[in-house]
């Protein structure tokens, strides 16, 4: 099969099973993506979703004796799914590079911020002493830390959380991954430093040309960062498309539930939209009926697909089971 | 880290202060005082009232209390009605072999209690870390004293692989032979009391290396590319080990109320003895001083160990 030019990762029917007692059960459930060079690729969902969980599927970070994967992630002709340990340790920080969600918890509270940063080095270059601490300097000073040289030898609870954040960058873009994916990068973060890491991560994606997953449940995120969208909902895919696409013409309810739950830079009441509801755990979303369908009760049970599948109604905007066609708010008239 | 150890000091003087106080009024609550020891049943009443009145036993306790804390200060302890001896000159006597006996032992400790910690952490759940914290658990909950008695039956007088008493053979000549001596009897009460010290080293250092192996800095350390094995020894096991060089002052608490149990039973000529005789001969003077040495041993423990943590937690260095 030809793969596109720019094509980073192609992820084909991807499942993640984690063991519950005796059973594995789907966190994600069969997902196809792909993540281009040169772009920032969004996935948005509540939380629950199975976001996280695709994110360490990626990169490999699942204990393999409480989770089963399936299907394929292709990298560079290289299959990552029951990849062995040596040479998916070859993978992580050099081809993919990883930002979490608590960058006080990420960082090792122990040992000094230059060694963290110098500890990905030392495993993917040739770099000696001398030349690493070079290079990670460089690093604190690329991802907009002041004082590189006081830092370097900080512990992390000496640093402020934006710092810290900036220091877990830091880390992840040492060995110039193409493929970064950030997992909520933001949502520890006070709303002012929000913006600044952000863009951080966007000029960050501009001079090196890389692909960014970044994992959100916040719209807000999506549409000032965000090239592409795919939502996720119970484990699946629900929509994907550009941002344009989503945030202009959104087609399945929970995408349209997710974007009227928006907070509205112009609309300050206080009476947000709510989706009824939650996600369900594991074991309640296994199904082969729209996973959606429980959360907006008022549409009748034969305006969803029998198994759902995923549209192309335009291409390169995909979306999830057929009740999109009739959609409507509950306190809309019917279409 | 110079002012925080600084400030942990100074806090220490109130501590023995208060401990100090405690103990004088403690022993002012126990039946008898210094002179009782004295008293023979052919001494007439008036004679031993005068005798108290010129010890100053009458004056207000504030008084007593002041005038002991300055013998303190002087290194006058009092003396030993039992032994009819200064107090201070008893334990000198047997304070160094106490010491041997409890550094001795907290090497063992550590030799033995790190490795199986680290084995039972690091293969958690396997066999191998039932067995160890099976014999954590066990040690645990035997008290010591019926463990050091079974102990010295088996070892001592079944086995007779260890001498049963003393800490000393009595025809021990000088030079080597009589530190090999030393030695010897020194072992199995070591062993033993080293057991016992590691089963804590054991659980808190299997448990820290658990708690670790799940913390988010080893998910970071993992998307870096680390291999696993160094993971394990740079991130978790450092990580866990050095909370564990700090509970070397509690093992030295522990040591030292160990002693009373362990001396008494080998008939070990030690502090620990000292303490177990002066409390069944109502040796007050004796009492009292000990007590004090071994409260003021203990908060001297808890300060080592905060000590040591400043030194290798830099959370803990700032102000
Ligand atoms: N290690 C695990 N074992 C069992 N269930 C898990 C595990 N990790 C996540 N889950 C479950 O998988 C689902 C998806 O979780 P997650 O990927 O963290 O969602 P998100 O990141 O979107 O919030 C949730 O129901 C969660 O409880
Ligand atoms: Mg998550």
């Amino acid at each position: 099969m030809d793969k596109p030019e720019n094509q980073l990762l192609d992820i084909q029917h991807l499942h993640t099973a984690f063991r519950v007692g005796d059973d594995f059960y789907d966190a994600v459930e069969d997902v196809n993506l792909t993540l281009n060079r040169d772009e920032i690729l969004a996935i948005v969902g509540e939380s629950g979703s199975g976001k996280s969980t695709l994110a360490t599927s990626v990169i490999g970070l699942h204990n393999l004796q409480n989770t089963k994967i399936t299907g394929d992630i292709l990298y560079n002709d290289l299959n990552l799914v029951g990849l062995n340990e040596t040479l998916y340790n070859r993978i992580r920080g050099n081809d993919i590079g990883m930002i979490f969600q608590d960058p006080l918890a990420a960082l090792n509270p122990l040992m000094r911020i230059g060694e963290q940063i110098g500890e990905t080095l030392l495993y993917h270059t040739k770099l000696n002493k001398e030349e690493r601490d070079h290079r990670v300097l460089e690093l604190l000073g690329q991802v907009g830390i002041p004082n590189p040289v006081r830092v370097f030898k900080q512990y992390p609870h000496e640093l402020s959380g934006g710092m810290r954040q900036r220091v877990v960058i830091a880390i992840a873009i040492a060995c110039k991954p193409p493929i970064l994916i950030a997992d909520e990068p933001t949502t520890a973060l006070d709303v002012t430093i929000q913006a600044q890491i952000l863009d951080l991560l966007e000029n960050i994606q501009q001079e090196t040309h890389s692909g960014i997953i970044l994992i959100t449940h916040d719209l807000g995120v999506v549409a000032e960062t965000a090239d592409r969208v795919a939502v996720m909902y119970a484990g699946q895919i629900v929509e994907q498309g550009t941002v344009q696409a989503i945030f202009e013409h959104p087609l399945h309810p929970y995408t349209r539930s997710l974007l009227r739950s928006m907070p509205q830079a112009d609309n300050d009441s206080d009476d947000l939209y709510v989706i009824e509801g939650t996600v369900p755990d594991l074991k309640h979303m296994q199904t082969d009926d729209c996973r959606f369908a429980a959360r907006i009760p008022w549409i009748p049970a034969s305006a969803h697909e029998a198994h759902p599948t995923m549209h192309e109604v335009e291409p390169g905007h995909f979306v999830r089971c057929t009740c999109y066609k009739t959609f409507h708010f509950n306190d809309e008239a019917e279409a | 880290m110079w002012k925080t150890i600084l400030r942990r000091i100074l806090i220490m003087i109130p501590q023995i202060l208060l401990l100090s106080v405690i103990v004088f009024f403690l022993a002012k609550l126990m039946p008898g005082d210094p002179f009782s020891g004295q008293i023979t049943p052919q001494m007439d009443p008036k004679q031993i009232d005068s005798l108290r009145r010129q010890l100053g036993l009458d004056d207000p306790l504030w008084t007593q209390y002041f005038r002991w804390i300055g013998n303190l200060f002087h290194g006058d302890l009092g003396m030993s009605y039992a032994y009819k001896r200064p107090v201070i000159s008893l334990i000198a006597e047997r304070a160094s072999n106490t010491i041997w006996l409890s550094l001795f032992a907290v090497i063992l400790t550590y030799l033995i209690g790190v490795p199986l910690g680290v084995l039972a952490g690091r293969f958690k759940g396997t066999r191998l870390d039932s067995g160890i914290s099976l014999y954590a658990y066990s040690v645990m909950a035997i008290p010591s004293f019926v463990f050091y008695l079974i102990a010295l039956l088996i070892f001592g007088y079944q086995l007779k692989w260890f001498p049963t008493t003393g800490s000393v053979a009595l025809d021990a000549s000088g030079g080597v032979g009589y530190i090999m001596s030393r030695l010897y009897h020194m072992v199995l009460p070591a062993i033993l009391q080293a057991f016992l010290g590691t089963t804590g080293i054991i659980l808190y250092l299997r448990s820290g290396i658990i708690d670790n192996s799940i913390e988010d800095y080893v998910r970071t350390a993992r998307a870096k590319g680390v291999p696993e094995k160094v993971i394990f020894n740079k991130h978790i096991l450092r990580n866990s080990l050095l909370p564990i060089a700090a509970f070397m002052g509690n093992t030295i608490t522990g040591l030292i109320s160990g002693s009373l149990f362990v001396e008494s039973v080998f008939s070990y000529p030690g502090m620990g003895k000292l303490a177990v005789d002066a409390m069944t001969t109502r040796d007050y003077a004796t009492m009292t001083s000990l007590t004090l040495l071994f409260g003021f041993l203990t908060l001297l423990g808890n300060l080592l160990s905060d000590i040591i943590m400043s030194i290798v937690d830099p959370r803990i260095r700032v102000e």
